[in-house]
């Protein structure tokens, strides 16, 4: 297999750990796996990108235009990376937006509605919405687990349920795995098209 | 056994699986992972620290070579400046052990001061260097950088950078025998006391070694030519290989030259690559290292090769590349077809801006924030450093004027001291900084009686490089529990007389000891402290009652980013709210109370 995905949003909001359980995941279907984190001062409420790139690979980071999937945590930062994505690649992206403190000083009005209607002319995309997601679990925290369901549920990941949820449960701590799991399934409903 | 690692683990383990018997190094994006590794993965016999410093640790893996033993020093460029003195003696000394050098670079840059190049710091203190282009090859190379270290009894450097560095990929580590036996310090004044005598002998020398190990590099298995015989050649080396073949693997006619130890070049090696060479590119990042080495040997064989790259501006000559931009390079220069591009994002809406901020409930902005009440109306000068404080420069704060290097901001306040009488000055300094560099400076100011006022902003850890621990602590890398090194009791020593330690979450207080040390003249001392979130991770909320009149001083004054508008209203972000009660001490109605745990809450 060989599939390059980006995972996007800001400092913060897990996207580390869905990176690693996708590359974990695709190691353990048989595949090479090459990735890459943003470290550092960035990680301070900046935007983040991990780059999991299956198959074989030189670089570490995807080249521009290369991107299968596009994991967007967040409706700007979709926006943002969107010149990595391949002409018939995919997004999904969460429509609640994460204000940048310099929104607070000085109100630009931004709400993420203008990012979406932009992907969705420009790409293919599944919309999806964190709050939603993740009512019945209590917390957004989850989301990076939900939208890894999304991902496996719309069939466009190439890597099966059963490894990404051996991986969960390896990774999380054993009183979340419950939680996570449900997580992961509430997204698989959605990416599989039986729920928004 | 099959290890997914990042590039930094990779080095690490590579270390172990060479025999490594001891570890040091200064925390510093990119490198940091390497030391954390090791301590993540069995390593009995090894001594393993975080040193004070990069000098320190430079020394203290230097003396435990001179007896044999296999040692590594980890840090980030900037460090190797700090630890350039004891290295480029150590050059001339040699040792007995393998040594290695680790020094990180960081194009771009992305989190340094500068794009310093550890090639030219090989060249400039005549040893070899060793440049891996991803996390497999840093796993062989470093086990080769000891072995040729030991060969020719000389400290080598070995050089990634940040996409190594930070890369992830699966190496196979098999088990290794542990640290390598070593027969301990023999004692022998002419070979370990440098003296100007012994200098001179050993540079005539290293000169004549260091074309043996050019030689000795000609055979190395990283420097290598693929490809075809074309006449148009490109060489690199580092993550720019990686990049170059993301793009040639679909030209594989074209001669591509990967090299691998830029210091000492090796010629043989080179000449016999560039021979058919009519035109060369030479993608290398930072400086143009690899051009002007070519450019020379060209002019020393007379080759008719014309060069090109960073000197004639067909690479750009500063930030870092990518395969895009190599690819659109490489394209250009063999006149082949472009690389296949995205979406086009011309007409994408206006993206928010998300420069780094300091955390909500960061310590450090209640300490910028109660400095900056107290000198309201007032000149100041405020002297940053190093550190996740150097965020305490964004708006609305804006407190930071100046930002050099570790330890400067001590230093410079006294600069600023000495050429204005009347503004008060700060320093400001995160504690393992203090330790790293700071002390020295603070006995600069009471030897030469400067008034200043020294901030320590005091989180107890290293947070902005991933919260190493520091002699403030009390806990080593070697799992022990130790003393604590006691800013106050130093400062105390060192002779500043007024030294106040202050929680920043008390705004008030903070203010007030700010305004009294301001009163006095001589050195001051504030220590503000106050754990860093990300590790005490506080469970508290502020919450803001219906008594908000919406001025949104609170947002102005801090810029929390858990102080967000929703509809207009001020809104407290309860998954970003660590309950630092900063916001309710600003409120001019007392609005906002909650679960603090500063007692300015009203409710």
């Amino acid at each position: 297999m060989k599939k390059d995905i980006l995972i996007c949003g800001v400092g913060g909001q897990g996207t580390v750990l869905a990176s690693k359980i996708i590359a974990a995941s695709a190691m353990d279907e048989g595949s090479t796996v090459h990735s890459a984190e943003t470290i550092g001062m960035a990680q301070r409420g900046g935007s983040v990108t991990s780059h999991v790139r299956i198959g074989e690979a030189y670089a570490p980071l995807i080249p521009q235009g290369a991107a299968d999937m596009i994991l967007a945590f967040e409706p700007a930062e979709a926006v943002r990376n969107l010149g990595y994505l391949k002409k018939d690649g995919i997004v999904i992206v969460n429509r609640v937006p994460v204000k940048p403190v310099t929104e607070s000083l000085q109100d630009t009005g931004y709400d993420g509605t203008e990012m979406i209607a932009y992907l969705q002319k420009k790409c293919s995309c599944i919309v999806i919405d964190a709050e939603k997601i993740c009512a019945p679990f209590g917390s957004s925290r989850y989301f990076n687990i939900a939208i890894l369901g999304v991902a496996v549920g719309s069939g466009r990941l190439g890597i099966s349920k059963e490894t990404v949820l051996a991986e969960l449960e390896r990774r999380v701590p054993s009183k979340y795995v419950e939680i996570n799991k449900a997580a992961f399934y509430a997204g698989v409903e959605v990416g599989s098209g039986k729920t928004l | 056994m099959q290890e997914y690692v990042m590039g930094n683990g990779a080095i690490a383990l590579g270390a172990l699986a060479a025999g490594v018997n001891l570890v040091s190094g200064y925390p510093g994006t990119p490198s940091s992972e390497i030391v954390e590794t090791i301590s993540k993965y069995p390593h009995d016999g090894v001594h393993l620290e975080w040193s004070v410093n990069e000098k320190a640790a430079m020394e203290v893996a230097a003396s435990a070579a001179y007896g044999g033993a296999r040692t590594m020093v980890t840090m980030k460029q900037v460090g190797l400046n700090v630890a350039a003195d004891p290295l480029m003696s150590l050059a001339y000394v040699g040792v007995k052990g393998g040594m290695v050098v680790v020094s990180a670079d960081d194009p771009g840059p992305i989190s340094s001061q500068t794009e310093q190049d550890t090639r030219r710091f090989a060249d400039f203190a005549r040893i070899p260097v060793f440049d891996p282009s991803s996390p497999e090859e840093a796993y062989e190379m470093i086990q080769d950088a000891f072995a040729y270290s030991e060969k020719y009894k000389t400290p080598v450097l070995f050089r990634p950078t940040t996409r190594v560095c930070h890369a992830y990929a699966s190496i196979e580590n098999p088990v290794n025998n542990g640290p390598k036996a070593y027969d301990g310090f023999v004692k022998d004044s002419k070979k370990w006391v440098i003296f100007p005598r012994l200098s001179y002998m050993n540079h005539a020398m290293i000169e004549q070694r260091n074309v043996e190990i050019g030689k000795d590099f000609s055979t190395y298995k990283w420097n290598c030519v693929e490809g075809g015989n074309s006449k148009k050649a490109v060489i690199t080396s580092g993550i720019s290989y990686a990049y170059a073949k993301e793009y040639l693997k679909d030209h594989t006619d074209i001669k591509l030259i990967k090299l691998a130890t830029a210091y000492p070049l090796p010629e043989d090696f080179l000449l016999q690559a560039l021979e058919g060479v009519e035109e060369l590119l030479c993608v290398e990042e930072l400086s143009p290292y690899i051009e002007e080495q070519i450019l020379k040997l060209v002019g020393k064989h007379a080759l008719a090769i014309k060069v090109s790259g960073k000197l004639d501006g067909k690479v750009p000559a500063s930030g870092e590349n990518s395969s895009n931009l190599v690819a659109d390079i490489l394209s250009e220069f063999l006149g082949t077809e472009k690389f296949a591009r995205g979406l086009d994002g011309n007409d994408a809406p206006a993206l928010p801006m998300r420069p780094p901020v300091l955390c909500a409930g960061c310590p450090h902005r209640a300490s910028f924030y109660a400095v900056k009440q107290a000198m309201k109306g007032k000149k100041a000068y405020f002297c940053g450093d190093i550190g996740c404080y150097t965020l305490g420069n964004a708006m609305p704060l804006d407190m930071v004027d100046t930002c050099l290097c570790m330890g400067a901001g001590i230093t410079m306040a006294q600069g600023f001291h000495w050429i204005d009488g009347e503004g008060t000055c700060f320093g400001f300094v995160g504690d393992s900084t203090f330790f790293a560099s700071g002390m020295t400076g603070v006995v600069n100011a009471v030897y030469n009686n400067a008034d200043m006022i020294l901030c320590v902003l005091d989180n107890s850890t290293t947070a902005m490089t991933g919260h190493q621990p520091h002699p403030g602590i009390g806990r080593n890398m070697m799992g022990q529990f130790v003393d604590k090194v006691d800013i106050a009791k130093v400062l105390e020593g060192i002779g500043v007389h007024m030294i106040v330690t202050v929680n920043p979450l008390d705004l008030d207080a903070s203010v007030a000891a700010v305004q009294e040390c301001a009163k006095l003249p001589g050195v001051k001392a504030i220590i503000f402290k106050s754990p860093c979130i990300a590790i005490s991770k506080p469970d508290g909320k502020c919450r803001i009652s219906e008594q908000c009149i919406n001025c949104k001083k609170c947002i102005r004054e801090i810029g929390c980013p858990a102080l967000i508008t929703v509809d207009g209203n001020v809104t407290i972000d309860e998954n970003l709210c660590t309950g630092c009660g900063l916001c309710s001490q600003i409120c001019p109605v007392h609005a906002i109370g909650g679960d603090t745990q500063k007692g300015g809450a009203t409710s």
